[in-house]
């Protein structure tokens, strides 16, 4: 009898710990839509003084720049070297391009280009603007009546919306000549076929503008993360940490999940491609 | 003013990320091959259309003259019709014979356009007569199966 009351009991005390915690995820994310609400709403002065956002996208995206491209490069290569060893097996190779233009612009570069910039930019965005909180630069421009959205997190923002889709672009461009140094220069696949058969099958509307489009929504997702993460850390180093980690983390996940959604959305539907 | 230079390599970034995207546009994709240029659209009956897609090419002499633009079945006919636009630069005559044809062994299929010799040319709205339907590789490989089947029979018989 006793016994079978404890276990009552732990089992209550686990759904309660279960429904708190899911509680508190709730009221997070309600915050979240608010504090993304209000920011689109205050970026006035983001979009007005724009050197604010110039300053940022520099530390944003110039600065990714070097890895994007690197990757980029590297993925391109990667893709060029192993494509290239099963199409062969059916006598294929020419449609190499095809394949590492696809899966660059369709996936790969969007894709990619965002876990880099969410681990480079997102987490540098993030500790930045919770170390201004724990410092109490935030609190201290609230006193002075300068709203730290609109004046801190809304440039940070639209930098990485601004940012994402040219680091996209430049991942693919970089990743497709990576593939051509290997698969043409090195492999000695047929130049012509190449990209002959590349510009054949891929499409500018349906490949092209639809990999931007993804790179697009990986922005406002990544920064939305980063800027709500950093401005709301707890103001202590561990808090900055914690955010900073949770940073990548979430919008790693969120890159992904909503890749698959976009994915299953845009290529899946339409005329049976 | 320190801006300035933040300035010009955040020019920098954006200009290489719209070559980097025009790139992608120009070489990568098929920009060049969406002509404004006018078109004719003509229709075409297949008994079978096989794996033709939309925006599949139309083919004569192996240029690419012009795109498939719908796929429709026929409740009439049982029929698939074809629709397809051609680049008003190519005139072919009325009695032109269409095939549904496949590049290579796996390759994607296109329309082939084989020109008549009739004397008035194709004009919008106008429908081929003459249509070969696509082949089957399933079909093909079950006649030859069949075939022979039917040769084994026959030279079991004669051996009793």
């Amino acid at each position: 009898m006793v016994e079978r009351s404890g276990v009552l009991a732990g089992l209550l005390q686990g759904l309660e710990r279960l429904g708190r915690g899911a509680g508190a995820k709730i009221w997070r994310l309600g915050f979240a839509a608010r504090f993304f609400a209000y920011m689109l709403l205050h970026s006035g002065t983001a979009l007005r003084r724009f050197h604010l956002t110039i300053r940022e996208i520099y530390f944003a995206g110039v600065l990714s720049m070097v890895i994007i491209l690197v990757s980029g490069l590297f993925v391109g290569m990667v893709l060029a070297l192993q494509g290239y060893e099963t199409l062969q097996r059916y006598g294929s190779s020419e449609a190499l391009g095809v394949l590492v233009a696809l899966s660059l612009v369709r996936e790969l570069g969007p894709v990619i280009a965002g876990l880099l910039f969410a681990s480079r930019a997102g987490s540098a965005i993030t500790a930045e603007i919770g170390l201004m909180k724990a410092t109490e630069q935030i609190a201290a421009m609230e006193m002075m009546a300068v709203d730290p959205i609109a004046r801190v997190v809304a440039p940070r923002f639209w930098a990485g919306v601004i940012s994402m889709p040219l680091l996209a672009g430049l991942f693919s461009a970089m990743g497709i000549f990576g593939g051509y140094l290997v698969g043409v220069k090195l492999i000695g696949v047929e130049e012509g076929a190449f990209w002959s058969q590349m510009q054949a099958s891929v499409d500018v509307r349906e490949d092209i503008l639809n990999g931007v489009i993804k790179s697009l929504v990986f922005g406002v997702a990544v920064t939305w993360i980063a800027v709500f993460e950093g401005y709301d850390a707890p103001p202590t180093a561990e808090g900055v940490s914690g955010a900073t980690t949770r940073t990548v983390v979430t919008s790693s996940l969120a890159i992904l999940a909503l890749d698959f959604v976009l994915t299953a959305l845009m290529f899946t539907g339409g005329n049976g491609k | 003013m320190k801006r300035s230079t933040i300035d010009i390599w955040v020019g920098a970034f954006v200009a290489a990320g719209f070559a980097g995207l025009l790139f992608l546009a120009l070489k990568v994709g098929n920009l060049a091959s969406f002509s404004t240029a006018e078109t004719y659209q003509v229709q075409a009956k297949f008994a079978n259309i096989g794996g033709l897609k939309v925006r599949a090419p139309i083919k004569s002499a192996g240029v690419v003259v012009g795109r498939v633009s719908n796929v429709t079945f026929d409740n009439e006919s049982y029929e698939a019709i074809v629709t397809f636009n051609v680049d008003a630069h190519y005139r072919f005559p009325r009695d032109t014979s269409a095939k549904i044809l496949t590049s290579g062994l796996l390759g994607e299929q296109y329309v082939g356009l084989e020109a008549g010799g009739d004397g008035v040319m194709l004009k919008q709205g106008d429908r081929l007569r003459l249509t070969q339907s696509a082949v089957v590789l399933e079909n093909l490989i079950s006649q030859f199966l069949f075939n022979k089947a039917a040769e084994n029979k026959v030279e079991s018989k004669d051996g009793k």
